[in-house]
């Protein structure tokens, strides 16, 4: 009985790590890669070019490293290795240059933000001068008979 | 009597304007560049731009400059590109023809898996020098913007003749023979 628990303990030792090791294969897979790298040749994410002979290529080859269970940053690294950097889509992958990764972020932001109060700033302006002249876009009232003159002119031509 | 405009048009327009700005930007940043064949065109032969790349079996680097004082025709091909499997031959054919007069064949693999490279030459038992454009620096020197071109560079280092798709016998004998024969 003794020696059955240890055999089956034994067992159990034995398979653990096994079954570990399948659990983790494959590390990441085609469609979490190809939207963070780029077709080279296509000029787009690798996602977006989708019938373009260089990218079934290097869609296969992401593929094979898959299968060998690279993890993502391995099968990105290995991408470098036959592209070049242009071949990583996102800039913070692109390494080397921290500051410039924060800027490609944060300048595009700073922008829309800008853009954003710029135009709040103006349409409260344009508000404020509405209200303190009248309703938007009607002048001062027309003297004498003009008004009526002017509604006799319209509706002459009137088509 | 100044009426006050609406902002929303006017950012509207100013969207609009940034927008047709970018993309006139783009579209004159991707224009290659043609000196090379409005310089042909006139008569004149354009000096080669340097270019160093590593050779594509990982056998360290070699020069455009190297081969200076020989005949080069520079072709920039890819593994999966139809027209540079049907060109290949006659490359191949050629680089023999002209390896006792002074010239030969020079290939750049563009933007391409090295290992589909290698299978390409295996397929067509092709025997030149092949060197890896990785990133595309070695095509944006020479303007090349299909698959595949070839550059005629004489042995004075200057581009003597160029083809923007796939050589055919008639390209070759026109171009290349009467440099050849300046040897």
């Amino acid at each position: 009985m003794r020696r059955a628990a240890l055999a089956a303990f034994a067992a159990l030792m034995l398979a653990l790590p096994a079954a570990a090791s399948a659990r983790d294969c494959p590390q990441t897979s085609l469609g979490d890669i190809e939207d963070e790298v780029m077709c080279p040749v296509c000029g787009t994410s690798l996602e977006l070019a989708s019938e373009a002979p260089q990218a079934q290529d290097q869609r296969a080859y992401i593929q094979e490293l898959v299968d060998k269970c690279k993890s993502k940053d391995e099968v990105k690294q290995a991408l470098v290795a036959e592209f070049g950097d242009n071949v990583l889509a996102l800039p913070g992958d692109q390494g080397g240059n921290d500051l410039g990764d924060v800027l490609v972020y944060a300048i595009p932001a700073l922008g829309i933000l800008l853009a954003a109060g710029g135009i709040a700033f103006a349409v409260v302006r344009w508000r404020r001068h509405a209200r303190a002249g009248g309703r938007p876009g009607t002048g001062p009232a027309m003297a004498g008979g003009e008004g009526a003159r002017l509604d006799d002119d319209m509706e002459r031509y009137d088509l | 009597m100044r009426r006050a405009l609406s902002p929303v048009p006017i950012a509207v327009i100013c969207v609009l304007v940034a927008l047709v700005a970018l993309l006139a930007y783009g579209l004159v940043q991707n224009q290659p560049d043609r000196a090379v064949d409005e310089a042909l065109a006139h008569g004149e032969r354009e000096q080669a731009p340097e270019l160093v790349l590593p050779r594509l079996d990982g056998s360290g680097d070699a020069s455009l400059a190297d081969y200076r004082g020989k005949v080069v025709v520079l072709n920039f091909w890819a593994s999966w590109c139809k027209p540079c499997k049907d060109e290949s031959p006659l490359l191949e054919r050629w680089h023999q023809r002209m390896a006792d007069r002074g010239g030969l064949v020079v290939g750049v693999d563009m933007l391409d898996l090295t290992g589909r490279a290698q299978s390409f030459i295996d397929e067509f038992g092709l025997t030149y020098p092949m060197l890896k454009d990785k990133d595309g620096k070695g095509l944006e020197k020479f303007g090349v913007a299909q698959y595949p071109e070839t550059f005629v560079i004489d042995r004075q280092g200057r581009i003597a003749a160029v083809r923007r798709g796939p050589v055919d016998e008639q390209f070759m004998r026109k171009a290349v023979e009467p440099l050849l024969e300046r040897s």
